[in-house]
């Protein structure tokens, strides 16, 4: 459950924010410091805020009432996805930000057309990119605010790790908690070393 | 009719007006140099040849039709000329991938790797297909630039101080390359450089620049042969010294440039002057020799610099000199670092600028 909820939120975050992040870095307007500063600030947009808003917006008296999606993954997922765009976004303007001017110049000069040019960009940036879709993994599989909120903990339903632990620790079954927040830490370990072994590889090509 | 050719051409950044109103044409086949010192302008007229910025005022044409067109005739044309930056920059990836960009891009897939293979073999880094590029050394990843832009048989190659950093030994496998593709394939070559020797032994054309101006242009004997005193100045830009004149005789000059240092030369002028003496000029001895030159100074070597057949000493006197020696005289008087050595020079050969 916990693993798919924040892996397809995930999927979802980077699906959205990566051509978000690569446009704001890679286009010129009017307003570009300030949008980036506005990401900037979403990254660290807390899960129990994210959790009310969706909330709101999915309860039976809020504008997607009618769909029924509140206390179920799909709520968990929306909740999170909302929380990995800013991130994976953030860590993508950065990373496409440190990519040289020049390769820019070198991919125009030898003759690369302009979506030519962006992809090679954003293959500069791969191992950026790969670093913002490990922490928005991070942030979304610990989180306990949203999921609690929009998910409602209910067993064998939208019941995850984090929210598991919650209730674990409020009924005084510390060792139960401990061992779930192990398996916890584990499982981020397992994702996380994959992750890295991926980024190694980006690394030596 | 030339392959390319410059109509007022003009650039400005905000204040700075970068080119003014530059004419010039280039023919098929020309290697035609570019000299001029750091921010004359070079580097701006050639991304303008790339098309890779826009003229502010100006046109240039490519065979007779004006490049002033959307991006995607730009392109067109763009993909018909090779660049090489001063700076290189490698695509974080194999030597092959980076080699095999330019024509991937094109959609040319065709032969790619013994396209590839066989370009590699032009700039001499055969069997380096498989390694990284970004672990390469400076003059590697210029070569590696250099393959980049002769993959894709351009038309006209764009060369920005190529080997400006370089090591001797991979300036010259690159001026060989470049030699080599200007006469057999007779790719024709736009070189910038503020190395005049360079584009004296390469070029069969020159054009100077000067603060964003065209000064001279013509062939290399001619723009070399009587070279303007801006010219000498800029290009040994080593030795500049000024002081205080002071007439001895009619014609000679002491002047006391620093350091406790004073030197004998033929002027007229008096006062504050400034002077520069060529490195090849100074003669270098171990021990005090008797000769006609006015000028003797006694100091210790503190750098030396291998210029392949040729040494390049920099010597404190109290002041600090630059000479060039042959690497034979430099072996035989066994000189090292910290070796104690004589300048020789002639009143005359100093420059008063």
């Amino acid at each position: 459950m916990t693993l798919r909820v924040s892996g397809i939120a995930i999927a979802i975050g980077a699906f959205l924010g990566i051509p978000t992040g690569a446009t704001i870095a890679l286009r010129d307007f009017a307003g570009k410091r300030l949008l980036i500063s506005i990401v900037n600030t979403l990254m660290g947009l807390p899960p129990v805020v994210v959790g009310l808003l969706v909330y709101l917006t999915l309860s039976t008296s809020g504008p997607f009432g009618p769909l029924q999606l509140l206390y179920t993954p799909t709520a968990m997922i929306i909740a999170q996805s909302i929380m990995a765009v800013p991130i994976v976004a953030g860590v993508t303007i950065s990373s496409i930000g440190a990519v040289d001017k020049i390769i820019h110049d070198k991919a125009v000069s030898l003759g690369a057309t302009r979506s030519q040019v962006t992809m090679t960009i954003l293959k500069e940036a791969r191992l950026g990119l790969l670093m913002a879709i490990i922490v928005a993994f991070g942030a979304a599989i610990s989180e306990v605010g949203a999921v609690m909120i929009v998910g409602g903990n209910i067993r064998w339903a939208t019941r995850v790790l984090t929210t598991a632990i919650v209730l674990e620790t409020e009924l005084g079954e510390f060792s139960v908690a401990m061992a779930l927040g192990i398996i916890l830490l584990l499982m981020s370990f397992l994702v996380n070393w994959v992750l890295t072994q991926m980024q190694w590889k980006g690394m030596r090509r | 009719m030339p392959i390319v050719e410059a109509r007022k051409l003009t650039k400005q950044y905000h204040e700075k007006i970068a080119l003014k109103s530059i004419n010039m044409g280039i023919d098929r086949g020309d290697f035609l140099a570019v000299v001029g010192p750091s921010g004359s302008g070079k580097t701006t007229f050639l991304r303008l040849l790339d098309l890779l910025d826009e003229p502010t005022k100006g046109q240039i044409l490519y065979d007779g039709v004006d490049t002033a067109q959307p991006e995607k005739e730009r392109l067109t044309i763009r993909r018909h000329i090779g660049i090489v930056f001063q700076q290189s920059v490698m695509f974080n990836t194999s030597v092959y991938d980076n080699v095999a960009y330019p024509l991937r891009i094109r959609g040319a897939n065709r032969d790619l790797t013994q396209k590839v293979d066989e370009t590699l073999a032009l700039v001499r880094l055969e069997g380096f297909e498989e390694r990284r590029a970004t672990a390469l050394s400076g003059g590697e990843m210029q070569r590696v630039s250099l393959a980049q832009a002769l993959i894709f048989d351009p038309e006209l190659l764009l060369l920005d101080e190529p080997t400006a950093n370089l090591d001797p030994k991979n300036s010259v496998i690159i001026e060989q390359i470049v030699s080599k593709v200007n006469r057999e394939h007779k790719v024709t070559v736009v070189m910038a450089t503020h190395n005049m020797l360079q584009a004296q032994n390469l070029a069969s054309k020159a054009a100077v620049l000067r603060e964003g101006e065209l000064t001279e242009i013509g062939s290399v004997e001619e723009v070399f042969r009587k070279p303007s005193d801006f010219l000498t100045d800029f290009a040994k830009l080593q030795n500049v010294y000024s002081g205080q004149a002071r007439v001895i005789e009619p014609g000679l000059a002491l002047i006391d440039i620093g350091g406790k240092v004073t030197i004998e030369v033929t002027t007229q002028k008096e006062g504050n002057v400034t002077m520069f003496i060529r490195p090849e000029e100074i003669i270098v001895s171990t021990s005090p020799i008797r000769s006609s030159a006015r000028n003797m100074l006694k100091g210790k070597v503190i750098e030396v610099v291998d210029l392949n057949r040729q040494v390049q000493i920099k010597v404190d006197t109290g002041k600090e000199f630059t000479a060039v020696i042959t690497r034979r005289s430099f072996e035989e008087m066994k000189l090292n670092l910290g070796s104690q050595v004589y300048l020789n020079f002639k009143a005359s050969s100093v420059h008063v600028i």
